[in-house]
């Protein structure tokens, strides 16, 4: 599959992320924040970083980039869309996913090999993993602790749309979600980065190479 | 934001070169900007009258001691005697460019360079961290190299003093969220405790590049007619006069008052001016390029036209502004932090403009070169500069400071740790064990490198607590670099000469210890005041050591940083020459880790143990004692240890350092890295053997049928090698002496930080 890369100014996980997809046997193509297309591609993914310094509120600037109008109409039509770290932050902004990530309950950067259960593979990006998988996978962020209101946690779990839960609860997220997906399932926001966790050399492992590899396996969603 | 062209002109009156020759005895601040009277003498008498005020300021910054290495220089020069060349090619650039630029093969070339920004910090602690590293990353960029990580060499006043709680958090927070923000994984560096550092923390900053061998950019503006550009962040008012004295309130008093002299960041503009750099060299259409650091535009103006063809014609008032009342001396002291300086072919001026643009990145045309020789500087079309920019830039003051071993060299030299009382039952090595694990300078230091990103960019093979940073920088071939940075100032205070050559054979294992081959060095000489003798001879002995050091391992210096004047009242700080060397992997994937690997394998130790203990952490910790002769440096020994390393990738499992705190932390880290513990059984005197901190020695393991081979390779090597024991179990045993259990050492290991901090 052609999988799209969005780089915005400020966006740091872009390259790791085209080489993730690279890696699970994808094409990789670099998207520019100023872009008014999509470029033919089947996915998009929202790369980590701090897209315009994440002034004002993580992901509210990169909401109004001219590409984000083109991911926004993708996504509704069924495209799959991830959103990493600030990439989640984007799509909560979007209000393609509910909920928003405030400032770590610790109140500091942190970057850890963080253990999830995956909850939900059912998704676009997570079919390649068992129910109840257990994964390591880096975490890295200062702005990472989910919160939405009780009736929309309650409304994520009765639909089976949290997608991992961390084990442990590093950054005082609420009911530990550490990714969600839209009813359709095929937009998932994810605050730990599993494009660091794609090689043995360079990261803790390969646990997240299945985010990835999950792409391949059409079908499940639009049945 | 008005227009800096439309914006008022001051309203007192300028200081042009007209009205300096008309009013030639007029009283000027030369004094409250850091000059001396001779210094401004030698002023006069190259400009052939008083200078302006704005060429006043110039001089001012640019002969501060920070920007003209004035006390330093003499001394700094010897390394020029070293062989510009590393142990695998000749060096690209040398000492003298932003950064040193080495060979490291397959058409690939690495710069590096630490620097420091101690003083910023302590008065500003994250923001003086922060822009640390912004600036030490515009210099390796400044070279044509993308950056692909930095380290952070730290140290503070004592872990429970109230000041360090002040300075720590910012300090760390602001590394980390510069850092961070640009996306350079932060793969090492050290935080060290000492009492000495009360009131002076010293925050040191390496940036690692990489370029290809075409790609090097040199500082420099040649080429009449070429055009200077200055383009990034807006010129603001911050960090006048940082490199020299806070100056404002000797220039124009209308202005807004007292400009802060710490620099404010902003890592989301460095980050854009990274990509864009980068780009802008992918065309082509750079002829020469400088950061603007300490001194701000009077060090980017001088320092190119100086290395070019000489002359440079700037039009001042085209500098874009944050704040439209600043005075041309302000503007040329500025240190406005993310700007960059380049000389650009007229035809390439419009694809420069054009990709600046598409990085929202603001460039003006400010200048052009020239062959008049002068630098000369207009306000509003009139001459407020005209100087020979070599006096300016590269031909400032030089001082023999003075300079004299201590008076109290001697006695502390005799009041060795050798005589200190020591733990003699088993109970006793135990307790000490773990009181060192749990010591603030042996301590876990996660609470501190959980707040940096050491993955991001996805090439990051080693980071900390590993021996050294390692990084893939050819995902192909695997073709990788690693890094490490050490000084112990202990021992360094005991004998600077030797202290240095340790600080340098200690980051040279580091590097070996990982597989890599050590080629080149860069230095960050901390000390107090040049002023003070005793200090100068600390320093002259540390470079002199320094200098040899590298002589007899083949190393080049490539670049380094000299911070002065570190002390509070009469204190200086320990003399604490940081030194970083950098190493070459042919293939990071067969790199050796750090810390047991696995159950059931031998451990060796490579190297022999003396009994010495002076200036160990042992003597710091348990008697708060400094005192004695450092351990032996025997240079041979370590480049022996360095080969075998070398030669014993694949077959080691894991090596670890055995610096601080000796054998003792070695195993507890060993042990700690994966959870497997250890036996061991010691030949000599248990506390000795544990605590002593003899150099050259190495942990390491090997698999029980390799155990011949090493034999071997150490015979070949000429390294003395000592069976310890094996790998296994959940528990830390010396064998006859005492155990303890992972689970208690990690608990011990890992409580202190967060303790302290939290």
């Amino acid at each position: 599959m052609k999988i799209g890369v969005v780089t915005f100014p400020g966006s740091l996980d872009d390259v790791d992320a085209r080489r993730a997809a690279r890696l699970a046997g994808h094409e990789a193509v670099a998207l520019w924040h100023g872009d008014h297309d999509l470029g033919g591609v089947d996915a998009v993914i929202l790369p980590g970083g701090f897209s315009y310094g994440d002034y004002l509120r993580c992901g509210a600037i990169a909401r109004f980039a001219p590409v984000m109008q083109e991911v926004v109409d993708a996504a509704r039509g069924g495209m799959p869309v991830l959103g990493i770290c600030n990439g989640f932050q984007i799509l909560c902004e979007s209000h393609l996913l509910p909920g928003a990530l405030i400032r770590n309950d610790h109140r500091k950067f942190g970057c850890l090999d963080q253990r999830l259960v995956i909850e939900n593979n059912r998704t676009s990006w997570t079919s390649a993993y068992a129910d109840g998988q257990e994964v390591t996978i880096v975490l890295k962020n200062g702005e990472g602790s989910f919160v939405a209101d009780e009736k929309t946690l309650d409304m994520l779990e009765a639909e089976g749309r949290v997608v991992a839960r961390y084990v442990g609860n590093p950054n005082g997220s609420q009911r530990a979600i550490a990714g969600i997906t839209n009813e359709a399932g095929n937009v998932v926001g994810l605050m730990p980065h599993p494009e660091h966790a794609v090689e043995d050399l360079c990261g803790p492992g390969t646990d997240g190479l299945g985010f990835f590899t999950s792409l391949g396996a059409v079908g499940l969603l639009s049945a | 934001m008005p227009d800096a062209r439309t914006a008022p002109k001051p309203v007192t009156k300028l200081d042009t070169v007209e009205v300096a020759a008309q009013d030639p005895d007029r009283q000027q601040p030369w004094a409250d900007l850091g000059l001396k009277a001779d210094e401004y003498a030698r002023i006069r008498e190259i400009l052939g009258r008083r200078p302006t005020s704005s060429e006043l300021a110039m001089y001012s910054v640019m002969w501060s001691e920070h920007c003209s290495y004035k006390s330093s220089k003499v001394h700094l020069k010897q390394f020029g005697e070293i062989p510009q060349e590393t142990p695998v090619g000749k060096m690209l650039a040398g000492i003298g460019e932003n950064a040193g630029v080495i060979d490291v093969g397959q058409g690939y070339a690495v710069t590096f360079k630490v620097e420091s920004h101690n003083h910023p910090s302590y008065v500003e602690p994250y923001q003086g961290a922060a822009t640390g590293v912004g600036g030490i990353v515009r210099d390796i960029l400044a070279m044509g190299a993308r950056p692909v990580a930095v380290m952070d060499p730290l140290r503070f006043g004592p872990l429970e003093a109230a000041d360090t709680h002040r300075v720590l958090p910012g300090i760390v927070a602001g590394v980390g969220g510069y850092g961070n923000c640009l996306g350079l994984p932060n793969i090492g560096g050290e935080a060290v405790f000492d009492e000495t550092y009360l009131g002076n923390p010293l925050v040191n900053a390496l940036c690692v590049g990489v370029l290809r061998h075409e790609d090097l950019h040199l500082a420099k503006a040649s080429g009449v007619g070429n055009q200077v550009i200055l383009y990034g962040a807006r010129t603001g008012g911050d960090g006048i006069g940082g490199v020299s004295v806070l100056a404002s309130e000797t220039f124009d008093a209308d202005g807004p008052a007292k400009r802060p002299s710490v620099q404010v960041g902003d890592p989301f503009m460095e980050k854009l001016l990274i990509e864009c750099t980068l780009e802008l060299f992918a065309a082509r259409v750079v002829a020469g390029i400088q950061d603007l650091g300490g001194a701000g535009l009077s060090c980017a103006t001088s320092e190119l036209a100086s290395a070019g063809d000489g002359g440079m014609h700037v039009e001042l008032d085209r500098v874009p502004l944050r704040d439209s009342s600043l005075a041309p001396e302000e503007i040329l002291m500025s240190e406005s932090q993310e700007r960059m300086m380049a000389v650009v072919e007229p035809g390439d001026v419009a694809a420069f403009m054009e990709i600046c643009a598409k990085w929202d990145v603001e460039a003006v045309v400010v200048g052009e070169v020239t062959d008049t020789g002068r630098l000369q500087i207009d306000w509003h079309g009139e001459r407020v500069v005209d100087v020979p920019p070599r006096t300016v830039a590269h031909e400032g003051p030089t001082y023999e400071r003075p300079f004299a071993r201590p008076a109290w060299q001697d006695a502390l030299q005799a009041d060795g740790a050798e005589a200190l009382p020591r733990p003699a039952t088993g109970d006793e090595l135990r307790a000490t064990v773990l009181r060192l694990a749990g010591s603030p300078n042996l301590c876990d230091k996660s609470w501190i490198t959980d707040q940096y990103d050491r993955y991001v960019q996805g090439n990051t093979v080693l980071a900390q607590p590993s021996d050294s940073g390692m990084i893939r920088i050819d995902e192909e071939s695997n073709l990788g670099v690693a890094v490490a940075t050490d000084c112990n100032g202990r021992f360094a205070k005991l004998d600077p000469y030797a202290g240095a050559q340790l600080a340098l054979a200690e980051s040279y294992r580091n590097v070996a210890t990982g597989g890599a081959r050590p080629l080149a060095v860069s230095d960050c000489l901390n000390f107090g005041s040049p002023e003070d003798p005793d200090v100068m001879w600390q320093f002259a002995e540390a470079c002199r050591g320094l200098k040899d050091g590298c002589l007899e391992l083949g190393v080049p210096v490539t670049g380094g940083n000299v911070s002065l004047y570190n002390q509070t009242g009469e204190t200086a700080i320990l003399p604490t020459p940081v030194v970083a060397v950098l190493g070459v992997v042919e293939d990071v994937t067969r790199r050796t880790p750090t810390g047991f690997a696995a159950t059931g394998e031998q451990v060796f130790q490579l190297g022999a143990t003396r009994e010495e203990l002076s200036g160990s952490e042992w003597a710091h910790v348990v008697h708060g004692h400094l005192g004695g002769r450092p351990p032996a440096v025997d240079l041979g020994a370590e480049k022996a240890l360095g080969s075998l390393l070398a030669d014993g990738v694949g077959l080691l499992t894991s090596a670890h350092d055995l610096s601080e705190g000796g054998l003792s932390q070695a195993l507890v880290e060993s042990c700690l890295r994966r959870g497997i513990g250890a036996t061991v059984r010691l030949s000599g005197d248990p506390f000795v053997e544990l605590f002593s901190e003899s150099a050259a020695r190495v942990l390491v393991t090997v698999a029980t049928e390799d155990v011949a081979r090493l034999t071997e390779l150490a015979l070949e090597h000429g390294v003395p090698l000592t069976r310890l024991g094996e790998t296994g179990g959940a528990t830390l045993v010396v064998e006859g002496q005492f155990d303890v259990p992972l689970e208690e050492l990690r608990a011990t290991w890992t409580a202190t930080l967060p303790a302290a901090l939290s």
